[in-house]
């Protein structure tokens, strides 16, 4: 059990919106995916304590609502940075130079694959495709916004950007 | 071929074209006309007919007919659900995140219709966690749909006791959610385990009511099939699996992208309207990463359901990867072993081991250092995987790893021999666009 009970309760309208949310799925448990989704954006990651929250609001076991998270790869955890950024590696990526944004990424943060930087300001992944093969290479940051057709100065603008908590929005996709 | 209006992505490059008022503001069949039209014109099981008669094929992958799987549907007055698959992960693949960002009203009409052709009451669109926009984009016009009366308890308010709700599931980074029984229990709240079949979903689908899982793209063809008729459907390219169709080009074409052609243009046409090949073509994947590769001499096929199955491949999502002749295709393997065996969702030992043996023979090969009689060994060990598992993601490694090796194998041969590769680049790494001998 985390020491980090205190700050990881969610709101009581969260719950409540986690309970009137399974009212839109046949059985409660559907609403499972979409409820660890509102509290990760309210606390900021899953952890046990997370879990077991949500697993109250919806009605289930909260191991089995641990099994589920455990399972997919990006459900943020406390131990990650503030920035994830997922660099994709897959084939259609790869054939266009994913790897030299990743090597690029890796020599500047100073950290190799699924590490963060000691300032916990940044993780670095590779990702599986993303889903952006036309626009290759690509990274993602956070779950949020895509960077694609990469240049290594647009990687080192985004960085610096996202170093200096500012969104690097020139760099998004329309 | 080079007239071919675009049907889908017609509006793909309008300004705010995800807008309830953009979409409106286009006339014609747009603007929930044709919803409105497949309601109030359209008993439902005449609705199904319509859709089986314009023999639209699945775009997710199988190419099953849509509307044949439709018809699977029992009368045992159990609730029926859509499950819009838009969990897409396969590697090539990007057509429904655009229909999803760019044109979200099309869709939602489209599933209107479909709702009224199977009596469903509750639709389902699962999302790939990684598309924010593309889900946010469909939420909104979700929220616009509910704001003025289309959906809701009386859908387009045509007092057809019509009730249909909508609801957005995303998931957390999973590719076998993109397999129909997995996007269920992913969406049920449990880890994305595929199940067996039978029962098939259309029988016992999500939370064991009949359910058909559709892809965003052949849900969106649905709207035009009923806007201008089957039969207009059926005149757009081969008889046996018609109609317009998105293709992703990726790889080594000078201009990646999306492009829109009639089932039927071949892989050469839809190659060069992506501006041609970087170098000289080793190999085309037609449909998505995990579909057995083709070569140059085979570029005249026509990419449809059919031909490209004759050809010895599948047309798959018709996520098209060009490699060029500087590719290392054992370097590319090791890249698809790694995937799949990284997204085996553990439950069937051959697939959950298998594929990383796999990986594991891919690699030493690669790195130099692959003994005599590995090839051999890969392939034994793909025969003792295939077709022992519950769902195709094991398969979907099998396919490359036996036509890479059949059409490749002297390259695999040399990197065992002669602990280099043929193309001369780095072990584990792909030559930089940049950096090849491209004499164009």
């Amino acid at each position: 059990m985390t020491t980090e009970t205190a700050n990881t309760t969610l709101k009581p309208e969260t719950m409540q919106a986690i309970t009137a949310l399974t009212k839109r799925f046949p059985q409660p448990d559907g609403a499972l995916l979409t409820a660890l989704r509102i509290a990760e954006r309210e606390v900021g990651f899953i952890n046990p304590h997370v879990c077991e929250q949500v697993a109250e609001a919806i009605g289930m076991a909260p191991a089995k609502v641990w099994g589920v998270v455990s399972f997919y790869s990006t459900f943020r955890r406390d131990t990650d940075g503030k920035y994830i950024v997922y660099v994709c590696s897959t084939l259609p990526c790869a054939l266009r130079g994913s790897e030299r944004v990743f090597d690029h990424l890796a020599g500047k943060l100073g950290i190799k694959n699924g590490q963060t930087t000691p300032d916990g300001k940044f993780t670095l992944r590779k990702a599986e495709c993303l889903g952006s093969c036309g626009t290759a290479p690509c990274l993602q940051v956070n779950q949020d916004e895509y960077y694609e057709g990469l240049s290594l100065q647009m990687v080192d603008e985004i960085i610096e950007d996202l170093g200096n908590d500012k969104c690097p929005a020139r760099h998004h996709t329309v | 071929m080079a007239n071919f209006e675009p049907i889908l992505s017609k509006y793909f490059n309008t300004p705010e074209s995800w807008t309830l008022k953009q979409y409106r503001s286009r006339g014609g069949h747009y603007g929930y006309a044709t919803a409105k039209k497949a309601i109030t014109e359209f008993e439902p099981k005449a609705l199904v007919e319509e859709v089986k008669k314009s023999n639209l094929r699945g775009r997710g992958g199988a190419g099953f007919p849509a509307g044949v799987k439709w018809s699977f549907l029992p009368e045992n007055g159990k609730p029926r659900y859509l499950a819009v698959n838009a969990d897409e992960s396969e590697p090539g693949t990007f057509k429904d995140r655009e229909i999803m960002a760019k044109d979200p009203h099309n869709l939602l009409e489209s599933i209107i219709c479909a709702c009224w052709a199977i009596q469903s009451h509750h639709a389902y669109v699962f999302i790939r966690g990684e598309f924010t926009r593309e889900a946010k984009r469909l939420q909104a016009a979700i929220d616009e749909c509910y704001a003025e009366g289309i959906l809701g308890k009386d859908v387009l308010g045509l007092g057809k006791n019509f009730e249909l709700d909508v609801t957005v599931i995303t998931g957390a980074g999973a590719y076998i959610c993109g397999e129909e029984t997995g996007l269920l229990s992913a969406a049920e709240g449990r880890r994305a385990y595929p199940k067996i079949k039978p029962p098939f979903p259309a029988v016992e689908g999500y939370f064991r009511y009949p359910t058909i899982i559709n892809n965003v793209e052949t849900i969106q063809c649905v709207m035009h099939i009923i806007a201008h008729g089957a039969d207009w459907f059926r005149g757009i390219g081969p008889e046996s699996g018609p109609g317009p169709k998105l293709f992703c080009v990726s790889g080594h074409v000078q201009k990646p992208g999306l492009y829109e052609v009639a089932l039927g243009t071949t892989l050469r046409e839809i190659i060069d309207m992506a501006g041609g090949p970087i170098g000289n073509i080793k190999g085309v994947i037609p449909g998505g990463s995990s579909m057995p590769i083709m070569t140059p001499d085979q570029l005249d096929t026509p990419a449809d359901f059919d031909s490209i199955r004759a050809a010895g491949s599948f047309l798959g999502s018709a996520g098209m990867i060009v490699f060029n002749d500087e590719t290392c295709i054992v370097n590319a393997l090791l890249n698809l072993a790694r995937f799949y065996h990284h997204e085996s969702c553990g439950q069937c030992t051959p697939c959950r081991e298998g594929l990383g043996w796999l990986e594991k023979l891919c690699h030493r090969i690669e790195f130099g250092h692959g003994k005599e009689g590995d090839v051999d060994l890969m392939d034994e060990v793909s025969v003792m995987i295939k077709g022992r598992t519950i769902c195709f993601l094991a398969d979907s490694l099998i396919m490359p790893v036996q036509s890479y090796i059949a059409k490749f194998r002297e390259e695999f041969e040399y990197h065992i021999t002669q602990k280099r590769c043929m193309t001369d680049t780095e072990a584990g790494k792909f030559k930089a666009i940049e950096d090849m001998a491209v004499t164009a």
